[in-house]
């Protein structure tokens, strides 16, 4: 019924030519969450509003990891057509802030005590200069390896907890001829493996130093270069096919079996469990070995843009308590694959690794170990994350050496700040 | 070939208005969407604006950044490489299918339209057919080895060094058709009797392509030309959809370039300085053509 | 104007012949081979895909994916199919395509048959404008769109398309025009006819070709045009916008069958223009829009 009606609405506006056709007690929501799964979990929200006779305009925008989206945003912000609400990835949201495009959701986070729940190393993007600007709908972490039990159990490999074990895993693997790392050849998979490598190498502070605080000395440093030739190896356990290759393909190559394992965010259970495939029993998931205790984390959250009219801030504010409610966290991360973003929500209705990665989520938010990712703008501005992933990525594919990789490290970041 | 008025009376002298006030807005479009965003896009070069724009002038700077970045090389180096393949060989097999098939050849309606429907297609969906066709996992290779011929390898698009040549695959598949379509009209725009009289004079059929039939067609050369080069400069969709600019970065082009340092890098300005570069070079590209083209009338 | 059909001199033996024609064979081979790949694959489920050869013939047909892509596939959080952005393509294409073929033709008539003095100037200046990249256009235009209150409309879109289709319809017609007597259009000048009277009567019925070509070239860009349907669309996204969506969807099973389905959906319109139009395309670009 709903689906007809913004259909309808839609056409209308057409006919009509009306520049904004969102009414007052609509919100209007711009994202890239277009897969079965996500849109499933957004719809969760979507009905939820509409209990409350908030309506739900949909604007996706898919295309990578959001970049379709940030453009398609940039483009009606400028032309002074602001959507509601917009998933967006950490600085992303404070480049925005700093802008003043963005609302005040003070008096709902105080009515609701999100200051008290949501983990402070959220708080950091969520909040912009002390006022709430976004609310948070997830928490994803992405130094996880996932991997094929079966195969494991067949070559007697426990499960890593070290580099080297880890090492001695893979290879043991491949000397089999099956691949040891399902991996996809795109820049940002790429930097995510290395969130989980540069931990497992120097562990929170080095990371901090380097990638948040941006030090040269540390960039360049030998550490650095054993990040690198870390990679190095783990490009030594690639199939020669990984080229362009999607995330969920190289997860389906550990779910058939044909590979062992795969370094990923956590969204890359939801394909596993798709596939009927429990964990514990069928596939394992723990920590990139030498990061245990570590949590690199990134968060989608709707920022929300600010609206003239009163009937549409109070849509806003309806829409971003709907956000923060336990209810909705626990249905949405439960489909998604990542935690909740507030500390208070039971994890009854998680499996095994999602009831993991709460407990090490705010185990790490108390120890200080819970540090951005840096493959998904929760480390540093876009401009660096993608100097970054150039390195990264040409280093991977082989263009030159860790050595030399640290080097322009030090170059391509400074050219960036 | 102008028409001069002649009488000076009112209806001739209104006669005289009508036609600059029809032309007035599309010039004034032009003026504005064109020239006018142009001239921001040269203002922007200046400035340090990062996610939106900003107007704090930061001199030649964005320029010299420009210059000290190895992806912009690596993307001019890649524009070169596949702007002259994708020219040359469209121009190639454009021009040989276009004599062949002028040949009085049977069911020549039914070609046509074969070696024209792919610039129907959208370049999104070219590459993304492309992307799977060339794909060694899913794609030819996988067939061939699966119909026993295992030593076949065509992993192009997964090599570092091979992968630009994929896209003048993908690129020369979808244009070299309408490339055929100009030469061909060219070709049956000719007069036959210049033909016949070569012919009589014991002209070889090579020689009278060579030397008469290639000659008359310089306007359809000239227009192939202008057509293929700027959509090699603009290629952008292509290139997202087939490589994503990888492996690596090893096939970004100066248009993907630009557009992920305006819209995902947060570098407008450094972004902005690209565009302007591009369009010198466009209007080094374009102005013997132009002038070729406007002079010609007079 | 010569006949499309053709009456080379050229001789040709039969051994030649026989090349010619494998030749042209081998290239309508080369051109069909993506299009057979998209519609055998569209035509398979989904195991048969991953599981098995891409160039073979479907062992079991089904029309389901087509029936997913057309009206079930999920479009962002509505599970709508492309049906109802086809409509937003039409309402976007239609009107752009008329008013810059029309302006295409007044702009051709007046640079070659009303010429002033900077005439030049002003067709060298709307044919650059042809080689503009859109992706330097998008914020400035946003904001220009928002001034006139168009941003997120479908006339919004119409008028940017509008906006960068004239330089390449007024390149078609002016070099068309350009082959047309002059006298003709003198002589009915002495007899009192005007302007529009002359456009009307005597330009117009012997644009055909021209028109045809025109049309297929705004046509299928604007059609096919992701960027600016992304950017300035608003909630009236064309179709291209909805199989990126479709394609592009960030995690899940990726469905490759319907995905190949919905891409030649959102083909289709072009393809059919194409084909119907095609014969009329050679005899278009022949009738002069190659004649420098």
């Amino acid at each position: 019924m709903r689906s007809n009606f913004g259909r309808k609405a839609v056409l209308v506006a057409a006919l009509m030519a009306s520049t904004s056709m969102a009414q007052a007690e609509d919100v209007e929501v711009l994202h890239w969450w277009t897969s079965g799964g996500e849109a499933a979990a957004l719809n969760v929200l979507k009905e939820d509003l509409a209990t409350k006779g908030i309506g739900w305009v949909d604007m996706p925008v898919a295309g990578g990891g959001g970049e379709a989206a940030m453009t398609t945003l940039r483009a009606r912000v400028t032309a002074g057509d602001a959507p509601t609400a917009v998933q967006m990835l950490g600085f992303d949201i404070t480049d925005w802030a700093v802008q003043g495009k963005l609302a005040n959701l003070n008096d709902v986070a105080a009515a609701e005590g999100w200051d008290a729940v949501v983990p402070a190393a959220l708080q950091a993007f969520s909040k912009h200069d002390g006022n709430w600007v976004a609310a948070p709908v997830n928490v994803h972490s992405t130094n996880w390896v996932w991997a094929n039990k079966s195969i494991l159990d067949e070559l007697g490999i426990a499960q890593p907890t070290s580099w080297d074990e880890f090492v001695a895993a893979m290879q043991k693997v491949k000397d089999t001829g099956k691949t040891a790392l399902a991996h996809g050849g795109q820049p940002w998979q790429e930097a995510t493996m290395f969130d989980g490598v540069v931990l497992s190498v120097g562990g929170v502070e080095f990371y901090k130093k380097a990638f948040i605080d941006l030090d040269p000395a540390a960039l360049g440093s030998d550490q650095m270069v054993e990040a690198f030739n870390r990679m190095a190896t783990l490009r030594s356990f690639v199939d020669d096919n990984f080229s362009g290759r999607d995330w969920n393909l190289a997860s389906a190559m550990v779910i058939n079996n044909e590979a062992a394992f795969q370094i990923m965010g956590d969204w890359a259970k939801g394909e596993f469990l798709k596939a009927g495939k429990v964990p514990g029993t069928d596939f394992l998931c723990f920590r990139v070995p030498g990061s245990q205790g570590m949590v690199s984390f990134n968060s989608d959250q709707f920022a929300m843009f600010a609206q003239a009219e009163e009937g549409a801030q109070a849509a806003q504010g309806e829409m971003a308590k709907a956000i923060m409610s336990p209810t909705f966290q626990s249905a949405f991360n439960v489909v998604k694959g990542s935690v909740p973003s507030r500390t208070d929500v039971p994890n009854d209705a998680f499996d095994d690794c999602g009831k993991q990665g709460m407990a090490e989520l705010s185990e790490a938010s108390a120890n200080g170990t819970l540090v951005g990712s840096i493959a998904h703008g929760h480390a540093n501005v876009a401009a660096v994350k993608n100097a970054i992933y150039d390195v990264v990525t040409a280093q991977f594919n082989g263009e030159y050496d860790a050595a030399t990789a640290a080097a322009n490290l030090v170059s391509a970041v400074e050219t960036a700040k | 070939m102008a028409i001069t008025a002649t009488g000076a009376d009112f209806r001739t002298r209104l006669q005289d208005w009508i036609p600059k006030l029809v032309l007035s807005p599309s010039l004034a479009a032009m003026l504005i969407f064109v020239y006018g965003f142009i001239l921001y896009t040269i203002l922007l070069s200046f400035t340090g604006s990062k996610m939106l724009p900003s107007y704090d002038l930061v001199g030649l700077s964005n320029y010299a950044k420009l210059w000290n970045l190895s992806a912009w090389w690596v993307a001019v180096t890649n524009l070169m490489i596949f702007a002259s393949l994708y020219i040359i060989i469209c121009t190639a097999i454009g021009l040989t299918l276009a004599i062949l098939l002028d040949q009085k050849i049977r069911g020549e309606g039914m070609l046509r339209p074969i070696y024209l429907y792919p610039m129907a297609l959208s370049f999104i969906v070219t590459g993304t057919a492309w992307k799977w066709i060339m794909d060694p996992g899913i794609g030819i290779e996988n067939s061939m080895h699966l119909w026993g011929w295992d030593s076949f390898r065509f992993n192009w698009i997964k090599d570092r060094d091979m992968a630009i040549y994929t896209v003048v695959i993908a690129a020369v598949w979808q244009t070299s058709g309408f490339v055929m379509a100009m030469f061909l009209a060219g070709l049956r725009g000719i007069d036959n009797e210049i033909l016949k009289a070569a012919q009589i004079d014991g002209a070889s059929n090579f020689s009278l392509y060579r030397r008469i039939v290639i000659p008359l067609l310089r306007p359809a050369f000239l227009s192939a030309f202008v057509i293929l080069s700027h959509l090699a400069v603009k290629s952008y969709d292509l290139i997202i959809a087939l490589t994503g600019g990888g492996p690596g970065r090893a096939t970004e082009l100066p248009a993907t370039f630009m557009y992920s340092y305006t819209f995902t890098r947060n570098s407008m300005g450094i972004g902005a300085a690209s565009a302007v570069i591009m369009l010198m070079t466009i209007a080094a590209i374009m102005t013997p053509y132009l002038y070729a083209e406007l002079k010609e009338k007079k | 104007m010569a006949a499309v059909e053709q009456d080379t001199a050229v001789r040709t033996g039969a051994a030649s012949r026989a090349f010619i024609y494998f030749i042209l064979l081998a290239f309508a081979g080369f051109y069909m081979m993506p299009l057979f790949v998209m519609i055998a694959n569209s035509l398979k489920p989904l195991p048969e895909i991953t599981g098995g050869n891409m160039m073979a013939m479907p062992q079991v047909w089904t029309l389901e994916p087509w029936r997913q892509a057309w009206s079930a596939a999920q479009i962002g959080v509505e599970p709508t199919g492309l049906k109802p952005y086809f409509l937003n393509s039409i309402l976007m294409v239609v009107p752009a395509v008329v008013i810059s073929t029309m302006l295409g033709a007044l702009n051709g008539y007046v640079l070659t048959k009303w010429s002033f003095r900077g005439d030049k100037i002003i067709f060298g200046l709307l044919l650059f404008s042809c080689f503009i990249p859109f992706q330097i256009v998008l914020i400035p235009m946003a904001s220009v769109l928002g001034k006139l209150g168009l941003a997120g409309s479908i006339p919004g879109l119409v008028l940017v398309h509008v906006v960068y289709g004239i330089g390449f319809s007024t390149l078609y017609f002016r070099n068309y025009y350009a082959s047309f007597p002059t006298e003709l259009v003198r002589a009915a000048m002495i007899d009192g006819a005007g302007f529009f009277r002359i456009f009307w009567r005597i330009m117009l019925p012997v644009s055909g070709p021209i028109i045809v070509v025109t049309v297929i070239w705004q046509f299928t860009n604007i059609w096919n045009d992701f960027l600016f349907g992304a950017s300035f669309g608003g909630q009236s996204q064309p179709m291209t916008v909805a199989l990126n969506n479709l394609v592009q969807s960030s995690t899940g099973v990726k469905e490759y069958n319907v995905h190949f389905a919905g891409a030649i959906l959102a083909a289709l319109p072009t393809l059919i223009v194409y084909i119907v139009a095609g014969r009329f395309f050679v005899r278009g670009l022949m009738a002069g829009s190659v004649k420098g």
